[in-house]
């Protein structure tokens, strides 16, 4: 044998890598898929293929801090006599009481309400301390319509019908029974400690036709006062948006893939849905066509992170953005401080998922007492309110030297896109040209 | 007593005027004529009222009631006394799909048959049929009891919790999770109590009790085609 | 998504006022249908050697003199129309697919939107109470009609989208909810000689139905089959020479709700629909089960 020849290397395959062979054993060895919070993981086209094409000669930038950026926005102007009105296009989405701490959800609320925008309430119902701490509070009406009752419906301040959400487009679920707390318990009607099985459908209605009648009561009970938003996961936006729009709803809310979730199957979470940026344009095309553009506000969300992904969500026609995961992250979710602990729970800071079993070491995503206690909701919702107005800042940083004098006068014809995926999805040109791919004209 | 012409007024103008009847009233009794299968009629009631309606009703009558006692003379449409608090919903017809729907208190009384999802995810409130029931009902049923003189029909307690399903005819087909249990004093005399409240002349002894057996609880792998 | 609602007489007295009577049945479910109406209407038999064709074109000033004139050159028949809005009835005593072929040839706008001895169909966009008023039916006499009101979910808001949908002689169909195999369906009836002119989903569940009877089937057989190859939510209202059927799919989440009296039988997607009958106070009312064929004349 000549000992000279060089030999194969090792080589791993590129369709079984090591983390697929992982979740081959796993599902092997527990009998279960896996169960995790948080967004989609893997990489899909974002805002950050996109650029802004700032002023110059041919158009006239505005002075910052001194010429005017407006950044208000009114939701629910169609129908509602008391539409919201906020001081920046950014929401609180909905993320509910028992998944998230008690402390989690005021600090949500306080850290809105001194930035002057709304939070959201979630599968779970509306807590004292969340609509004390929330100047502009949306009740999400669910499938399970745990915690549902009317005197909450006429607390709040906007309703949001929840048809699905990004993480998880057609989809119920089910949330495993570690968190279930006593108070998690009483409040959803259920024993404590056990899976909770979410429908995927409402159970008094189904489709639009239908939820045009659903609506009417929501208004009736609510003396039509307050706006009715219609949230979706996104899949065919252009349908949903219109359909939204035809059943009666003065908002519709728009969750692309990366949205997150406090609980489903990994596999919904990956292989179902949009990308945020690829929801977009069809949605803003339904509107337009059914001459409803910036008469029936859309929020988008699903991996919004900063004020370029505000601007461009807004220059791509959306009237307001929401976020949920970075806010977490602004109240402290997954901070390295905590990486010790992370470690012990098999993880690190910045991969911890494991939102349903309760163990969040930043006392967010808990129902543990102690656990709980360690997020201080003063000090928190102070974090989550400087996030929010930095992120308006730059927001506004970008319209202006885009010659803007308002966030919502941003437009398509002032970004241009790095890869050729968000070109298409975003409809604006390849930078450097102005081809649109499907609109020919290279 | 007061009566309202819902062909003239139409629904939010009689809703309206239910909404802003102080609490304290003399004037408890309201008629409702006209109906005419028009949607949420009586919806969102917060006060201890006396309504009649004569005649059938759309979608959600009776929603979310609170306190008040609505009387629909005729047949309710989809989604009757949905999300009830407490009160009573008395429908002298047939219900139709989703009767009681995530109701948490309260008293549904349906003397003709209620059709499919009746009582599904219902939440604590106490609904009683004096037909049958169609099929997924008390789909998810949380807490509560549902009382069926008649027949129930497919897949009955679907992924049941903890209500209490009460049977005089046929339930052959039972929904994952559901099964017979056994008929207890307790039992006895909760659903003689059911029965008398909704002024139904059977004999507690006739019927059957289903509940959950309670084996989706906990994630189990040798469940899953249960899912 | 949408509203249907049919009405069949049994008392030959109502005949006259059966277009009257459907009127506050059809408007009444505007808000589930405000993009597209239809109706079919029974009425007017022709003689056994003839035949009746619904025709439609987009363009409201299309010369049909010219379709009538054409016909009775080309294939040697009598042929005489009717014009109505946009839609016009023909009756001939030539040979249906020769006609069908002409038309293709000659008049390649008009559509041809329902055939047979006594069905007249009529689709427009629009709200109901204007697609009513534009084809005259208030004043329409008949043994039973069938409407509609859409809509539209994912295919396009157009005329040709409109339902009723033709499915054979006197057949017609009326849907609600939403198909979810629709396309796959739709290339396999391809493969089999079907043609579509739409994206819709219903216009391929006619076109099951049409091929099913094409093949021998009988209505009832046809609709037992559909149960088992058309997946989604679905209630369906079938016009037939001398009746109607209605079918829900297995899980029946759209509502649907039929009454009866000595006088009438009537289904509508809600009961708001109905309650504009006279009579409808006391009659007989009943949802249809899931995965039950129900009919009413002999024709199934």
């Amino acid at each position: 044998m000549d000992t000279n020849v060089p030999r194969t290397p090792p080589r791993k395959s590129a369709t079984f890598d090591d983390y697929t062979l992982a979740e081959i054993r796993r599902a092997a060895s527990t009998g279960i898929y896996d169960i995790r919070g948080a967004g989609t993981k893997r990489k899909v086209p974002h805002f950050d293929d996109l650029l802004f094409l700032g002023a110059s000669i041919s158009r006239y930038p505005l002075e910052g801090y001194r010429e005017k950026c407006g950044t208000d926005v009114v939701l629910g102007s169609r129908f509602a006599k008391k539409p919201l009105e906020l001081k920046i296009p950014i929401t609180i989405a909905g993320m509910s009481f028992g998944s998230l701490s008690a402390q989690a959800k005021e600090a949500l609320g306080r850290g809105a309400s001194a930035a002057g925008t709304s939070t959201t309430t979630g599968d779970g119902g509306m807590t004292p301390e969340e609509r004390g701490q929330s100047r502009h509070l949306v009740y999400q009406y669910l499938p399970s319509r745990y915690g549902m009752n009317p005197d909450d419906l006429r607390k709040a301040d906007a309703i949001e019908v929840v048809v699905g959400q990004g993480a998880k487009p057609g989809g119920g679920g089910m949330l495993l029974g570690q968190k279930i707390s006593d108070r998690v318990a009483q409040m959803r009607c259920l024993p404590k400690g056990i899976d909770q099985r979410s429908a995927c459908r409402h159970p008094d209605w189904t489709g639009p036709d239908d939820l045009e009648i659903k609506i009417h009561e929501l208004r009736e009970i609510t003396s039509w006062e307050k706006p009715i938003y219609v949230k979706v996961g996104g899949t065919r936006p252009y349908y949903d948006v219109a359909l939204a729009v035809k059943a009666g709803a003065d908002v519709v809310v728009l969750d692309g893939m990366q949205g997150g979730t406090a609980a489903t199957q990994d596999v919904f979470i990956e292989h179902v849905g949009l990308p945020t940026l690829a929801c977009l344009r069809p949605a803003v095309k339904a509107l337009q066509d059914l001459g409803m553009h910036r008469k029936v506000q859309l929020i988008i969300s699903g991996g919004i992170r900063s004020g370029a992904d505000v601007a461009k969500a807004l220059a791509l026609g959306a009237d307001a953005v929401a976020i949920g995961t970075a806010a977490l992250v602004a109240l402290g979710d997954n901070d390295p401080i905590h990486e010790e602990e992370y470690r012990k729970l098999g993880t690190t800071a910045g991969a911890y998922d494991d939102w349903h079993e309760g163990r969040d070491p930043a006392g967010i995503t808990t129902q543990d007492p102690v656990l709980a206690a360690r997020l201080d909701p003063v000090k928190a919702g102070r974090r989550l309110s400087n996030y929010l107005k930095v992120m308006t800042l730059e927001a506004q940083t970008v319209a202006r030297a885009c010659g803007k004098s308002h966030l919502h006068n941003l437009e398509p014809e002032d970004l241009c896109a790095l890869t050729v995926e968000a070109a298409a999805m975003a409809q604006v040109p390849l930078a450097g040209t102005s081809w649109i791919p499907g609109r020919g004209g290279y | 007593m007061h009566e309202l012409d819902l062909k003239a007024l139409g629904v939010t103008a009689i809703n309206q005027k239910l909404y802003h009847i102080p609490k304290d009233t003399n004037e408890r009794h309201w008629v409702i004529r006209n109906p005419m299968g028009q949607h949420a009629i009586a919806c969102g009631v917060d006060a201890p009222l006396l309504i009649d309606i004569m005649g059938h009703v759309g979608f959600y009558c009776g929603g979310m009631n609170k306190e008040a006692e609505i009387t629909i003379h005729g047949h309710a449409g989809v989604g009757v006394a949905e999300n009830m608090m407490s009160g009573i919903v008395w429908v002298k017809g047939n219900a139709s799909e989703s009767a009681g729907a995530t109701a948490n208190g309260g008293l549904l009384v349906i003397e003709g048959d209620a059709s499919s999802r009746c009582g599904i995810s219902m939440k604590g409130v106490d609904i009683v049929v004096g037909g049958s029931v169609g099929h997924m009902s008390a789909f998810m049923a949380q807490r509560g009891n549902l009382v069926v003189c008649g027949d129930a029909g497919e897949a009955l307690g679907d992924s049941i919790y903890e209500a209490r399903l009460y049977v005089k005819g046929r339930a052959d087909n039972l929904g994952s999770d559901c099964i017979e249990k056994e008929m207890r004093e307790e039992h006895l005399e909760d659903l003689a109590k059911l029965l008398d409240r909704a002024k139904m002349k059977h004999r507690p002894q006739d019927f059957r009790r289903y509940g959950s057996a309670r084996k989706l609880y906990n994630f189990n792998v040798d469940h899953a085609d249960a899912y | 998504m949408c509203g249907i609602v049919g009405l069949y007489l049994k008392n030959p007295k109502l005949q006259p006022q059966l277009g009257a009577m459907f009127k506050p049945m059809l408007i009444e479910m505007t808000a589930r249908g405000p993009d597209s109406a239809g109706v079919a209407v029974y009425r007017n038999p022709v003689k056994d050697n003839e035949v009746k064709l619904s025709l439609a074109h987009d363009d409201k000033s299309f010369n049909w003199r010219h379709v009538e004139g054409g016909l009775e050159e080309a294939l040697n028949c009598e042929a005489t129309i009717h014009q109505i809005g946009t839609h016009c009835i023909l009756v001939t005593d030539g040979k249906e697919e020769d006609v069908v072929k002409w038309l293709k040839a000659n008049a390649p706008g008009v559509r041809v939107v329902g055939s047979g001895h006594t069905v007249e169909i009529f689709k427009e966009t629009g709200l109901p109470e204007k697609v009513y008023e534009r084809f005259d039916l208030a004043s329409a006499s008949g043994t039973h009609i069938i409407g509609h009101t859409r809509m539209a979910t994912e295919s396009a808001v157009t005329t040709a989208g409109s339902h009723p949908f033709a499915t054979g002689a006197d057949l017609c169909l009326v849907h609600n909810g939403s198909l979810s195999n629709h396309n796959r369906l739709r290339e396999n009836l391809k493969r089999e000689g079907m043609e579509f002119q739409t994206e819709n989903d219903t216009e391929v569940a006619a076109a099951y139905m049409t091929w099913k009877l094409r093949n021998g089937s009988s209505l009832k057989e046809a609709l037992e089959d559909g149960l088992k190859d058309l997946d989604g939510f679905y209630t369906f209202l079938v016009g037939t020479a001398d009746g109607f059927a209605v079918v829900r799919d297995p899980i029946a989440c759209k509502h649907a709700v039929m009454a009866e009296t000595d006088d009438w039988v009537a289904m509508a997607t809600e009961w708001r629909a109905i309650a504009h009958l006279p009579g409808a106070d006391t009659a007989r009312v009943w949802e249809p089960e899931p995965s039950t064929i129900y009919t009413w004349g002999g024709n199934a």
